[in-house]
């Protein structure tokens, strides 16, 4: 469904000290530098799939989504959605797709969402029936009954956008490019339109590519990640084996019926934290079944949860290790399926 | 896109751009106030032709000139360069991008759609009183007032097609607002906005022949107020249409490579 080879997008930022005398002459003589916001990247998502696309602030994501999008013009390389050009946004293609931004949305501020929905509509030439029976699904679905008939400018940042996905998926899209579709929203908001997207790609079979800084939203939605950093690719496969790759040890979370002593707690793995009604310890995969019955029989355990390390802890020390690679030329994580660029 | 995709469209577009202007009606009534010079340049032009007219301008030829002026400005606007230089430097744009539409198509329905309302309250009243205090000067022949509705719709392609060539500039160059501000320099002195062509110096009435202003507004009315023989009444609306037809390709052009370009600032 989605093909991108070698894609690059460089931009030319204009360059200026601070000060006076640097904006007059500027006026004059400017200098400018590139800036490679994505530098070759590869890739391919098959229909139906659930992707995160993910990377640190500035790594080339949202640039990567918009180029997919027929926003942005690529400086080099190949992009294919739906067997189309996305840059010459075709009525065709434009049809099949939507990008949903969590910091810019559609919905006419001034008017009710229902005037929004009714407007795209027109615009995508959406059968009346079929209009009625995805606004009433929509609707029953995000329980938007009470805020359609509301302007826009009155709802809350939850409200809105929750109003703003039902928007984008009036013509049904089979490519849905989320960029940050949670950024803001309360925990509960956030499960909600979580369960909603992940219902609306089982139900079409939409593909899908998510942006998230909540890794929450990554682990719930995608089996699938793909991790830029610098404009560069740096994995590409499974959210699992990434995990696995990057962070082998697992988490062993004891709840306690009173405080246990840090010395006891030493000698059975590395202790992550520790309060007087529960510790972490973190211990290599193979060692979990010795610690736990080492644990049991030394320690006053009410509970107990085996879990991985925390997705942003993974995150970041990919990220950390993808900085030092850079800079020493060594690889990260390979590519778990191929289609990325080795790294 | 399509022509047949936009048409669709076009009720519901239409609606839309209705509503979205009459959520503000503070800022239409400003709007309306902002049109007014014509009606400030008639009561200077009165007190100069009190005594004596000038070329052919008497008391009663300026309140009809000024009247009318004020009338085709009400009908002809368009601000879409405004909306552009926006939507370019806050990422706004995309949205439109993002649609199976012409962003242009969409920018000329919000501005149309905005027009009747606009003119709601301030045409009517300038009608009556045009038929009431200036009727004697008006054509009487019927000929010179069938071209108007096709002078008015050029003025306000050419007013429009202008807006949004100086709205894609802000494509290559971030901002052209203050394009903007030369261009409307311009159009209130060589339309005949502020001052009729006929009043101008020969060199000048030679440099307005050749751009597009004067047919922006200053030719509706000059057609209905006895300024040219039928022939050249027509020869000035085929001429109008041209700078229509001529702008439209510049500006698609323009459009066009600018999308190139366009950085899609913001999330």
């Amino acid at each position: 469904m989605i093909s991108v080879r070698a894609l690059a997008k460089h931009y030319k930022v204009h360059k200026r000290a601070p000060g006076l005398l640097a904006a007059l002459k500027s006026v004059f003589s400017r200098t400018y530098d590139t800036v490679k916001a994505v530098d070759g990247i590869s890739f391919e998502i098959k229909a139906g799939e659930r992707v995160g696309f993910l990377g640190p602030n500035g790594a080339g994501k949202t640039t990567t989504l918009k180029v997919l999008a027929g926003l942005l013009h690529p400086s080099l390389g190949e992009v294919v959605v739906g067997g189309h050009v996305p840059k010459k946004r075709e009525d065709a293609y434009l049809k099949k797709i939507m990008l949903v931004t969590g910091q810019k949305q559609q919905l006419l501020w001034d008017l009710p969402p229902s005037e929004t929905f009714e407007l795209n509509r027109a615009i995508y030439e959406v059968p009346r029936p079929q209009f009625k029976q995805t606004v009433d699904e929509l609707v029953a679905t995000l329980d938007l009954s009470d805020l359609i008939s509301k302007p826009t400018r009155q709802l809350s940042l939850g409200e809105r956008m929750k109003c703003e996905l039902a928007a984008a998926l009036i013509h049904r899209p089979l490519v849905l490019f989320l960029d940050e579709p949670t950024i803001g929203l309360d925990v509960s908001m956030q499960v909600t339109i979580r369960n909603f997207i992940k219902q609306y790609n089982e139900r079409h079979g939409a593909t899908l590519m998510l942006t998230s800084h909540y890794m929450d939203d990554v682990a719930a939605l995608c089996p699938r990640v793909i991790v830029i950093d610098k404009g560069a690719l740096s994995y590409d496969g499974g959210l699992e084996e990434l995990v696995h790759r990057i962070r082998p040890e697992k988490r062993v979370v004891f709840h306690l019926q009173k405080e246990a002593e840090r010395a006891v707690l030493d000698g059975l793995g590395k202790v992550v934290s520790v309060n007087h009604a529960s510790a972490v310890l973190q211990v290599p995969q193979e060692a979990v079944s010795e610690t736990i019955s080492r644990a049991l029989a030394t320690l006053p355990v009410k509970d107990l949860t085996v879990e991985n390390a925390p997705l942003e802890e993974v995150m970041s020390e990919l990220f950390e290790r993808s900085r030092r690679a850079s800079a020493s030329g060594a690889p990260v994580a390979p590519a778990a399926n191929g289609t990325g660029r080795p790294s | 896109m399509s022509l047949r995709t936009t048409a669709r469209a076009l009720p519901a577009m239409m609606k839309v751009g209705f509503a979205e202007a009459v959520a503000y009606r503070a800022e239409m009534l400003v709007w309306m106030l902002s049109t007014t010079m014509p009606l400030v340049m008639l009561s200077l032009w009165n007190a100069v032709a009190a005594d004596a007219p000038v070329g052919r301008f008497g008391q009663a030829e300026f309140t009809t000139y000024y009247l009318l002026m004020f009338i085709c400005r009400q009908l002809t606007g368009a601000w879409a360069a405004w909306q552009m230089n926006y939507e370019v430097r806050t990422g706004a744009l995309s949205r439109r991008l993002l649609k199976p539409i012409s962003p242009i198509a969409t920018y000329a329905v919000e501005n149309l759609a905005a027009l009747p309302l606009r003119s709601l309250v301030a045409v009517p009243m300038a009608v009556i009183a045009l038929f009431a205090i200036a009727k004697g000067t008006l054509a009487s022949d019927g000929r010179y007032w069938a071209l108007v509705p096709l002078a008015l719709a050029g003025g306000w392609m050419i007013t429009f097609l202008i807006n949004i060539a100086i709205g894609a500039l802000s494509l290559y160059m971030e901002s052209s607002l203050k394009i903007m501000e030369v261009y409307f320099t311009l159009f209130a002195v060589f339309s005949g906005y502020l001052i009729p062509v006929e009043l101008f110096p020969p060199f000048l009435r030679a440099a307005v022949e050749w751009l597009p202003f004067r047919f922006q507004v200053g030719l509706p009315v000059e057609l209905v107020t006895n300024a040219h023989s039928f022939p050249e009444a027509l020869r000035l609306v085929g001429v109008q249409w041209a700078w229509v037809v001529g702008l439209g390709v510049g500006t698609a052009a323009l459009w066009k490579n600018g999308l190139k370009r366009y950085a899609a600032y913001g999330g």
